[in-house]
Order: C-alpha cells, then structure tokens, then sequence
C-alpha cells in the first residue's frame, strides 16, 4: 500500500539522530528519503545532482543581463553587481552571492527554467548561498548535492509545521523558509555540526518573521527578485554566527511553529493577493495597472 | 507527507510554482482525461489564476499540459501558437466558483472525438495540485501516482474484478475511492496506484460490458520529476 512516510516532522528530531549515530543531517536525509522512496541514496543523489545543474543554468543566464521580465518590472541587476562600482564587501563572496540571487529569480521572472526550492518565488536564495560558498571555499559538487538533500530535509520540516505558500504565510514561509534552508545546508557544507545547523537555521528564520508577500499586481516580481538577495544576506549572517559557535535560545522547531503561527495570523493582504504592502502603495498600484496592461497587449 | 526531493523541486519553467507548474500539471491531468490533445478546451479561471494568471503565465502553462508538455519544457512559452498550429481550440473564461473553491482553481470542459469531460482541479504551492471534480463527481487526485479513473455499473463484485486484474499485472494500489450519486446508479472510481497501469490495463477495463469508460491519467508529480 501507500508507502507510509517518515519524514521528520522536527528537525531537533533529525539533529539528535545525526548526533547520536555521528552521522551528517544530509546522510540522515538521504538515508530516510531512499528508505521512503524505495529507492537507492546514489538514485536520489542523481535527481538532486539534475536539480543542481539546472540551478548553475539559472545563475548563468541570469548574469548576463538581457532578460527581462513579463512586465518589464525586473532584469539586469545581476549583472549590475557583477560590474557596477565597487562596494564595502565586494571583496568577500557576499556580493557574489547577491549576484546569484538576483540571477535566478531575474530568470524566473523571464520565465526561464529554474528548481522551485523550497517555490519558484524563493527559489534565488538557496543555489545562491550554496553555490556561491561552494565557488568561494572551493567544494566539491558531492558537498553541493549533500548540502541539497539537508536543505531539502529542513524545507520538508517547514512544509510539516508551518507552510512554504506566500498565499497562506506571507514571504517568510517562501524566502523565509528558502534562506533558512540555504543556512542549515550551507552551515554543514562548511564543517557545522548537525547542532551548529540548527541554530543556523533558527538565527536566519528569526530575522525574516513576519516578512509579508506584497508582490506588485500579484506577479513574482517586485519585490520577489530583491527579497531573494536580502534573503540570502540573511541566511549568511545565520552562517557566520552558527559557526561561531553562537546558540539560539529558542528551538529551531519552536521558531518554525512561530513562522506559521504568525503566517496564519497575517491579514490576507499580505498574503500574495496585491492587497497591502509595497503591492498598494500609491507608485504600486500605478505600476501593476500600467504594467499589466502592456502584458494584455503583448 | 513531503519528500525532500518535492521540496527540491520541481524543475520548472518560471514564474511561480502555483500559477505556472501547477497549472501545467492540471493541463496534464486535464489530458489524460481524455486521453490525449484535445481539440476544444474551455478554460474558466477563478480566484487568483483569473486575477494574476496573465502575468504567470497561467493560460500558456494550462494549455502546455493540454499539449502534453511537462512544467520544465521551455515550448510552455510558446504554448499558445503551438496550440494553435495542432488544431487545439482553447478558449479562457474568469469565473467566479463557490467561496470555498481554493484560489487558484481552473475548471476544465475537454473535448476529444467523442469524449467530452470536466475537470475542476487547484494548484496548492510549490507545485502541488488537487483535482476535485471530475464529470460533476467530487475526487482527490494528486498526481503523484497514476491514476485510474472509471466510471462503471454499481454491480456487486466490481470492485474485485477490477483490483484483480491489477493484482495479474503486478500493480499496487496506493487509494482507492468508491463514489456513486445513488444506489443502482453510476459508479466512480478513482483508483491511484504505484506502478503505471499503462493502456494495456486501460484497454482491458474498458472492454468489461459493465464499464462505461475507463481513463488513466499519468503521475504528474512527486518522486523529484
């Protein structure tokens, strides 16, 4: 019959049988998901390895700078970071991972082909920081794919406690969640502890509760590309104080529980439906309408 | 339950998981139904795919799927002419269904040669879908396994004829739902299963006297594809 699912539904959970049996929380993952799936860890490594691909495909469309966006809204500013003036970190991968950000959702937003990881709206934050780290500190592409599959496991949490639907938790149930995904995975990939993951995961989702989707005219555009490279600039501090070896007093798992809480609180304005937010300020509602009428002409 | 491999993913042609991939896979859905392209499709929107569908690309994506295109294949782009040049008549209405039809819900009247069938189905986030009306009987199909639907005579022993010829072809059942609007009437069927039936099952339902048809409408997600 229906293969009954053990899926995780707390990752503190998931971290003590890291602990416990020494393993990696991408190892746990892939181990549970094989066993789920009924089929082997290298087959599920395969699709993910696909998916990864795809995500460098993303990136490197989007750098170049000529796409442009259904409405016009949005495109060209990856390319910006690539080689617009200088800035106070463009030194260090942060600006780096901005980039790549900004590229996949400016591809998105063209309708191009990208991994919808955790959405489509929030998929910039996650190969941004994975890949943009794993270019900076030189790893290999098998840390990339184990860094998916615990991305994956956290993303799977999420969808169990709270929601990944901009629709039903606002923007921090999509770029919330994706950079909270991106900081576990990231946090491991770079030597963390299944334990340092966690808080990562915890100290990046603390700073984008409440976050609202306010998408002008409804469409994953505007704000959706730049809350992506916020997003990611979020999931970075979580990395860099995880691995400090900084602690965040409340669970990982209570503070995703808070996210959907907050999420099913939000008045339905701020949940995607162009309502509220950035999406009904005066210069917003003045760009959806002009915008969307040159979509009906085209 | 969520796979991790649901959450990577899918690979997927932008802008939006729900208004673009999801969309694609009803069209999918919408295809097995009748078993093939249609040649008419009227396409009523409600909610949130009639508000922001234009802008997601949510016409182009439901008429893909008609066309048999998955949501990572970049011809969703162009989906509207290549419709136009394989004799698909499709045509999008707004509509507005009952308060609790989710958001983003299309309903879909498919014709086919001599099939003609409605669909009504929603697209839940990251790609997810439901359909939960089939020729005005109310279903729960994923996608994420293949999908038998029939509709047969309420006669007893239906039930084991049928399961008894998946069981000769070595095909496990996941779900399977009964429903009949009354006693001695039609009876529904939705059987989703783990391997694919394939037409060869199909074709040996459809020739038992007591089905009236029988349509398999293929996975269109789960298991990172």
């Amino acid at each position: 019959m229906a293969g009954a699912t053990s899926v995780y539904r707390a990752l503190g959970d998931a971290i003590r049988d890291a602990e416990t049996s020494g393993k990696t929380l991408s190892q746990v993952a892939l181990e549970l998901e094989a066993e789920d799936q009924g089929r082997t860890v290298e087959d599920i490594r395969t699709v993910l390895g696909r998916a990864l691909v795809v995500m460098r495909g993303a990136i490197g469309d989007g750098m170049t700078g000529d796409l442009r966006s259904a409405s016009g809204l949005v495109g060209g500013d990856a390319a910006k970071l690539r080689t617009g003036a200088r800035g106070p970190l463009s030194d260090t991968p942060f600006r780096d991972v901005l980039a790549r950000a900004l590229a996949v959702q400016e591809v998105n937003a063209a309708m191009g082909v990208i991994v919808a990881a955790p959405t489509a709206g929030g998929a910039g934050v996650l190969p941004a920081v994975l890949t943009g780290l794993g270019k900076a500190k030189g790893l290999t592409d098998e840390k990339l794919v184990d860094a998916l599959a615990t991305a994956g496991l956290i993303g799977a949490v999420i969808a169990e406690r709270a929601s990944l639907s901009g629709a039903e938790g606002g923007c921090q149930a999509e770029t919330g969640a994706g950079a909270g995904m991106a900081a576990g995975a990231a946090t491991e990939m770079l030597g963390g502890t299944p334990t340092q993951a966690g808080h990562a995961v915890a100290l990046t989702m603390q700073g984008m509760l409440g976050l609202v989707c306010d998408p002008l005219g409804g469409l994953v555009e505007l704000p959706c590309v730049f809350r992506n490279a916020t997003g990611a600039a979020i999931a970075l501090a979580g990395i860099e104080m995880a691995l400090a070896g900084i602690t965040f007093a409340i669970p990982v798992d209570e503070v995703i529980d808070v996210m959907g809480e907050i999420g099913r609180e939000m008045d339905v304005r701020y949940r995607e439906t162009a309502g509220g937010g950035l999406a009904a300020t005066p210069t917003g509602r003045k760009l959806a309408k002009e915008r969307l009428y040159q979509i009906r002409r085209s | 339950m969520v796979s991790l491999l649901d959450i990577i993913g899918p690979v997927m042609v932008g802008p939006s998981s729900s208004h673009t991939a999801g969309a694609c896979r009803l069209g999918l859905l919408g295809r097995g139904l009748v078993s093939g392209t249609p040649q008419v499709a009227l396409l009523e929107l409600h909610g949130s795919f009639a508000r922001t569908g234009e802008g997601h690309g949510t016409d182009k994506a439901l008429v893909a799927g008609l066309l048999g295109f998955k949501p990572d294949d970049e011809r969703i782009r162009t989906a509207l002419e290549i419709a136009d040049q394989e004799g698909l008549q499709y045509k999008f209405e707004k509509t507005t269904l009952a308060d609790s039809a989710h958001p983003n819900t299309v309903r879909m009247t498919l014709e086919r040669g001599d099939i003609k069938s409605t669909l009504m189905g929603s697209s839940l986030g990251a790609g997810r879908v439901l359909v939960t009306e089939i020729d005005g009987y109310p279903v729960e199909v994923s996608g994420n396994f293949h999908t038998i639907t029939l509709v047969a005579e309420d006669r007893k022993g239906s039930i084991a004829r049928i399961t008894g010829i998946l069981a000769e072809h070595d095909i496990n059942i996941a779900t399977l739902r009964l429903t009949r609007k009354q006693r001695g009437g039609d009876a529904f069927m939705v059987i989703e299963c783990d391997e694919s039936p394939g037409a060869g099952v199909r074709d040996e339902l459809r020739v038992l006297d007591w089905v009236r048809w029988a349509r398999l409408l293929d996975r269109v997600s789960g298991g990172g594809n």
